[in-house]
């Protein structure tokens, strides 16, 4: 009996906080459009999130300070996911709590499918400025990206490097345990069929053997591999170089976006990375006048040179901006309505931004602009003319 | 050729495997405890050489002399308050899951002391590499200097526990705590002087670890250390030359697993090979069948 009554107590105040949350969400903000943001601020990403979260707010406050979206201003508010799917989702629950009516995340695939998953229930407008995947948009109407989805990735690094004679002999080095890394690898070898050059080895690593890189190494060496393509994270990127370095193997290493960060890593002999060359659609060397002032711009607030998913989470404000504007929308919508009016705007604008001119969504979600790539020169990113 | 250079470099994997294990075999030979903090414990070492040597340059031979005496001092203070009470408990599970605990517990003060931020470790071992054939085959620095230490820490432990008044008493110790006791030895005193023993020699497994693998994060230690405890099983839990044995073997099947079969499969292949090994020689392969006395 007397586990009945606490079973029963505990239910009743589980049933109490479900509706004390969704009275939360429906009565808030009216008069303010509400941002919220998802990302690692911690964790093995923590460079990709900090950048994302610190440039989201640095448009938000220039967007504020210009009259706001539609005259309505715009509140915001970031939550850590530590690269964790779950915190990822409980991040998402505390932000529909405070109110949020708009997103922006997550920035990395994995945690953004999951978060898609719920969103899409809650028709929420999300947009992603850095989950790569096509599971983040599969399926969910509500989710849009502002960077190339994997797929993209795949087939535009396969173009550059066949376009460019960089190579004959390719290999690869993936991690078979991440959406990113083999979604990007799924699309390479498919296009790479169809490039001047051949893929001569394909080696595979998972979540929990990312220290040691030899056996991978050795049968690129073997191959005789001229270029290493790394789809992959800059922390595991790190090491490979390392022991390529130490084992004496110098071909050229091609990465995508998930390479951009790796001259942060805390005491990274920055020579190790010298001529890695990366496809990331931002150069923050770029001559043009827009990205001259978010860099001095962003130096001035965090001092750091912004990197590629600043410059997309700063895009990701002013799309968010154009289709609202478009839409016409209010805070006053309810989640659901202005998830609907914003996903119908997002396929008809095009928006002129840092990381592409002139960019426009398809149907699914994904982003349509020219890839741009970059080359570590002498410890710095510089955009390959 | 290539099959040399994988052996190499499966030898050079299973050092480190190695030296990880000695710690994990001291401990569980003597205590009779399976210490799952005990990767944690060369994370730790990890971050205090990394702070001592990288952010507050000091002289490396006075870093690595820091870590080891701070991180017997962890050792020996998580086995007062974490072990220690446990030591009568009714199950023996009490203290495992204990352990585990503790294993969190250091993850996560290392998250909120240092971040999760990757830090790149510099080498501290300045050992040119070998190399042979005409440069086709490199044997890095760190991998001779891990392998050398690990014989020097196993002879010398060897000639510790069978040589000294307080290796026999460890031996006492870990056959009978009881009759130990009885006949005038301190037994938490020696429990104590294990642990220090294991947790300082796991400030040089974080040193040279780090230095094969220069990346350092608050997990570093955890997947190294599952591995080594496999080792440790391997080659017989408990016995100081099996934990040796079983890192290396360990190191060597998994690269050619990775090589021959699937570089996706390997740890399924290391963890197959161990429940092989353990159907066919349940002790591991130099550890002894005790038989229990009724």
């Amino acid at each position: 009996m007397k586990k009945k009554i606490l079973s029963l107590t505990l239910i009743l105040a589980m049933a109490a906080s479900v509706l004390a949350g969704c009275g939360g969400a429906s009565a808030s903000g009216s008069d303010t459009f509400k941002i919220g943001g998802i990302g690692p601020t911690t964790g093995g990403a923590a460079v990709y999130g900090i950048a994302v979260r610190n440039a989201a707010e640095l448009a938000i406050k220039e967007v504020n300070a210009a009259g706001g979206i539609n005259g309505y201003q715009v509140e915001y508010k970031f939550e850590d996911d530590e690269l964790d799917n779950e915190k990822s989702l409980n991040a998402y629950n505390t932000l529909k709590d405070w109110g949020m009516n708009l997103m922006i995340g997550c920035v990395t695939s994995g945690c953004c499918t999951a978060v898609a998953a719920e969103s899409s229930k809650d028709n929420m407008f999300q947009l992603t400025p850095s989950g790569s995947s096509t599971d983040c948009t599969a399926g969910n109407d509500n989710v849009f990206q502002v960077c190339f989805s994997d797929p993209n990735q795949g087939i535009g690094a396969a173009d550059y490097i066949g376009q460019n004679g960089l190579a004959t002999k390719v290999a690869i080095i993936y991690d078979s345990s991440d959406v990113y890394s083999s979604g990007i690898y799924e699309k390479f070898v498919a296009e790479a069929a169809s490039q001047p050059f051949e893929i001569v080895s394909a080696e595979a690593f998972t979540a929990d053997s990312k220290t040691d890189f030899s056996v991978q190494l050795q049968k690129a060496s073997d191959a005789g591999a001229d270029l290493v393509f790394l789809p992959i994270y800059y922390t595991e990127a790190s090491l490979i170089l390392t022991q390529a370095n130490t084992m004496g193997y110098a071909p050229k290493f091609f990465g995508c976006d998930g390479l951009d960060g790796i001259l942060g890593v805390e005491n990274f002999d920055p020579s190790l990375a010298e001529g890695v060359m990366l496809l990331t659609p931002f150069a923050a060397d770029a001559e043009d006048a827009a990205t001259q002032k978010f860099v001095s711009d962003y130096k001035a607030a965090y001092g750091e040179i912004p990197n590629q998913f600043a410059a997309d989470a700063y895009d990701a404000i002013y799309i968010i901006k154009a289709a609202a504007e478009k839409a016409n929308a209010t805070p006053a919508d309810s989640v659901a309505d202005l998830g609907t009016k914003m996903e119908n705007a997002m396929r008809e604008i095009t928006v002129d931004g840092l990381t592409g001119a002139a960019m426009s969504w398809d149907a699914e979600g994904a982003v349509n602009k020219a890839p741009k790539a970059m080359q570590i020169v002498n410890g710095n990113y510089s955009l390959i003319q | 050729m290539s099959l040399l250079s994988y052996l190499i470099n499966g030898i050079s994997l299973g050092s480190v495997y190695a030296i990880i294990a000695l710690g994990y075999t001291m401990v569980y030979g003597i205590a009779k405890m399976l210490n799952f903090a005990h990767g944690d414990v060369i994370m730790v070492g990890g971050y205090l050489i990394f702070t001592f040597v990288s952010t507050l340059q000091l002289p490396v031979g006075l870093g690595i002399v820091l870590a080891v005496v701070l991180c017997t001092m962890l050792g020996i203070t998580i086995e007062a308050i974490a072990y220690r009470p446990l030591r009568n408990a009714a199950s023996s599970l009490a203290v495992l899951i204990t352990a585990i605990g503790v294993s969190y517990f250091l993850q996560n003060v290392a998250l909120i002391i240092f971040g999760a931020n990757t830090k790149a470790f510099t080498s501290v071992v300045n050992a040119e590499p070998i190399k042979l054939f005409g440069d086709q085959i490199t044997i890095s620095g760190e991998t001779i200097v891990t392998i050398i230490s690990c014989i020097i820490i196993m002879t010398v432990l060897t000639l510790f526990v069978n040589r000294t008044k307080a290796g026999q008493a460890m031996l006492a110790v870990s056959e009978d705590k009881g009759a130990a006791q009885l006949m005038g030895i301190n037994v938490n005193g020696t429990i104590s002087l294990t642990f220090a023993i294991g947790s300082g020699l796991a400030a040089i497994a974080g040193l040279l670890l780090c230095s094969a693998y220069p990346s350092l994060t608050p997990y570093t230690g955890s997947m190294p250390g599952i591995k080594a405890f496999v080792a440790a099983v391997f080659g017989g839990i408990g016995s100081i030359p099996g934990a040796f044995i079983g890192g290396i073997i360990l190191g060597i099947i998994e690269i050619l697993g990775k090589a021959y079969i699937s570089s996706q499969l390997a740890d399924a292949i290391v963890f197959l090979v161990l429940i092989l090994v353990l159907l066919i020689k349940p002790t591991g392969i130099l550890g002894k069948k005790v038989q229990e006395k009724v």
